[in-house]
């Protein structure tokens, strides 16, 4: 890092990962070090979450600093994820948030995690205006930018992509471990299917419903009627086809140049495959986040508090508690004209 | 001299192209669906022959229910094409925008007229949105684009339609899209009477189900 070069350092605490990432003011990541709750069974419990990044900031924070080369003096301010998420989740982080900011003596500005995820795909990609397609764990939504916000063109009407993927992943068994997350264990499975098992297919209008097939494919596995790779590569391509189709109608309907995929489910190949094809059908360009700034993460909650305190926002601590429900398309973004 | 070949590519929608033909003396749509490359090609045949075969019933069935659809001529389920009537007239997201309030306010009520009859007949649009709704010189609003809907006559069917309806305001025309879903829903009401509450209250159910609202003040 040059000398007096501005920083600011952000912390993710949405669900169950703890992350603390260190971006310049120009837009350098220097730091992006997370730690991640494995649960001993089922999925996300929250508390347990919360106990675990609790346990884990010193460590996380303390191997950011190092690896960015940053002194805690020379940051200029501290993000946060506000929301939307995890209660307990969110209450840990904002809760190192306001420490070091109080500590520190320097702003604080809480930002929303589903506009981080855009900003840093925007930031390692080049995108300017894309459409795009955000599927995590508990989000999945089409959006595109028009007049002050990201407006929301399709969502899920019930449960989001990631979560469909890990339910199906643990009925048949599988097992989240360290650097191998539920979801690649299924894409794995998913590229040795070769039958094409007829599932529920659910669109309407720009929205996708997945808990019919979630519950068709998780039926069919407890029948063992079918191959496990079949039902995992039928389940991806029925769930995938259906985003990548709203993706497509909400691209029609802007007008927009850019294709954006951002989120933990980015780094799925077979998912990227089928965006890449609809964006070159229509002459646009195909951007996916890089892996490491796919699932949640701290640098790009420090990136998009710099684009939000350049642009005149901040947040005073009393105006700090976190935002469980905070939709994408209730934040204004100055930065973008 | 050759002809010129007698169709003019009107539209390319996403998931549809639309040409205008000339058909025993009048003018038509043929709406085809072209097959998608991003999915398996069996699950594609079957999701554009499901809608094609679909799309035709389904504007018939409206169409009995007073709601104005374009007359169907033809369906070629196997190269997934539709032949109907040519609707003159305009989009009503372009004609929006454009006109004062009152009018607005009318044209709003309508449609929730249109859509009251249309789920009162059973019918559930699917993709409600101002693009889908084509306004004539005489003032009359037709349907189209009826390819996601279905047959349903169950309160969660009818309050995902009027949140489509609700959220395709929002993201094109969030300037004054509060007040025309009102009137949307006053109109649809004027036609359900006492079974629009319930649907009324499914939106409200289906925008409270985690990811549509924003932080619930904490109840104590
Ligand atoms: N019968 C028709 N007459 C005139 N215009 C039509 C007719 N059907 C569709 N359109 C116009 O073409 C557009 C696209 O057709 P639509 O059926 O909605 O296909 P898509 O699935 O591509 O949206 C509509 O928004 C409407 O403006
Ligand atoms: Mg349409």
């Amino acid at each position: 890092m040059k000398p007096d070069e501005q920083c600011c350092l952000g912390v993710e605490s949405t669900a169950d990962d703890f992350g603390v990432g260190i971006a310049t003011f120009k837009g350098d990541i220097l730091a992006n070090a997370s730690s991640g709750y494995v649960p001993e069974e089922g999925g996300i419990h929250p508390r347990e979450a919360a106990r675990h990044h609790a346990e884990a900031a010193d460590k996380v924070l303390a191997e950011a600093l190092s690896t960015a080369g940053v002194k805690t003096k020379d940051l200029k301010l501290i993000a946060f994820a506000q929301g939307p998420g995890l209660g307990p989740c969110l209450r840990t982080g904002a809760t190192v948030a306001r420490a070091l900011a109080s500590y520190l003596d320097i702003p604080l500005v809480g930002v929303n995690h589903s506009v981080a995820h855009i900003e840093i795909g925007r930031l390692q990609t080049g995108a300017v205006d894309p459409v795009t397609l955000y599927v995590s764990g508990g989000n999945t939504l089409v959006s595109a930018f028009d007049a002050a916000r990201y407006r929301i063109f399709g969502e899920t009407l019930d449960i989001a992509l990631g979560n469909c993927l890990d339910v199906f992943a643990r009925e048949a068994g599988l097992k989240h471990k360290k650097g191998m997350p539920l979801g690649a264990a299924l894409e794995r499975l998913a590229a040795d299917g070769e039958k094409l098992v007829s599932l529920p297919y659910v669109v309407k209008g720009m929205d996708i419903s997945l808990s019919g097939l979630l519950t068709a494919a998780t039926t069919l596995l407890h029948k063992d009627e079918y191959r496990l790779e079949d039902l995992s590569y039928s389940l991806q391509e029925h769930a995938f086809a259906m985003v990548t189709e709203v993706t497509e109608r909400a691209l029609a309907h802007t007008e927009k140049h850019e294709v954006l995929l951002t989120g933990g489910v980015a780094a799925n190949k077979r998912l990227q495959e089928m965006l890449r094809s609809v964006a070159e059908e229509h002459d646009t360009k195909f951007n996916v986040v890089p892996r490491q700034f796919a699932t949640d993460n701290g640098a790009m909650i420090a990136w998009t508090g710099v684009l939000a305190y350049t642009h005149g926002l901040a947040t005073p601590v009393k105006e700090s508690f976190v935002k469980l429900r905070w939709r994408l398309d209730k934040v204004d973004v100055p930065w973008i004209k | 001299m050759d002809k010129v070949d007698p169709q003019t590519l009107l539209k390319k929608g996403a998931e549809a192209s639309l040409f205008l033909k000339s058909w025993h003396g009048r003018k038509v749509i043929v709406k085809t669906r072209f097959p998608k490359r991003y999915r398996p090609t069996e699950l594609d045949a079957k999701i554009r022959s499901y809608r094609t075969a679909h799309e035709p019933q389904l504007m018939h069935e409206a169409k009995r229910a007073g709601v104005p659809t374009p007359t169907i001529f033809l369906v070629d389920t196997k190269n997934a094409a539709i032949t109907m009537e040519f609707v003159e007239g305009k989009q009503l997201k372009q004609v929006l925008p454009h006109i004062p309030r009152k009018e607005q306010q009318e044209l709003c009520a309508e449609i929730g007229v249109l859509i009251g009859k249309m789920h009162r007949s059973g019918v559930v649009h699917g993709d409600l949105t101002t693009s889908n709704m084509i306004l004539t010189e005489e003032g009359k609003i037709f349907l189209v684009d009826f390819g996601l809907g279905e047959k349903n006559r169950e309160v969660e069917a009818r309050g995902v339609d009027l949140h489509l309806m609700k959220r395709a305001l929002q993201s094109t025309h969030y300037q004054f899209a509060e007040d025309c879903f009102k009137h949307v829903l006053k109109g649809y009401a004027s036609v359900l009477g006492e079974d629009a509450e319930k649907v009324f209250e499914k939106i409200r159910e289906i925008e409270r189900r985690g990811r549509y609202v924003d932080e619930r003040k904490q109840a104590n």
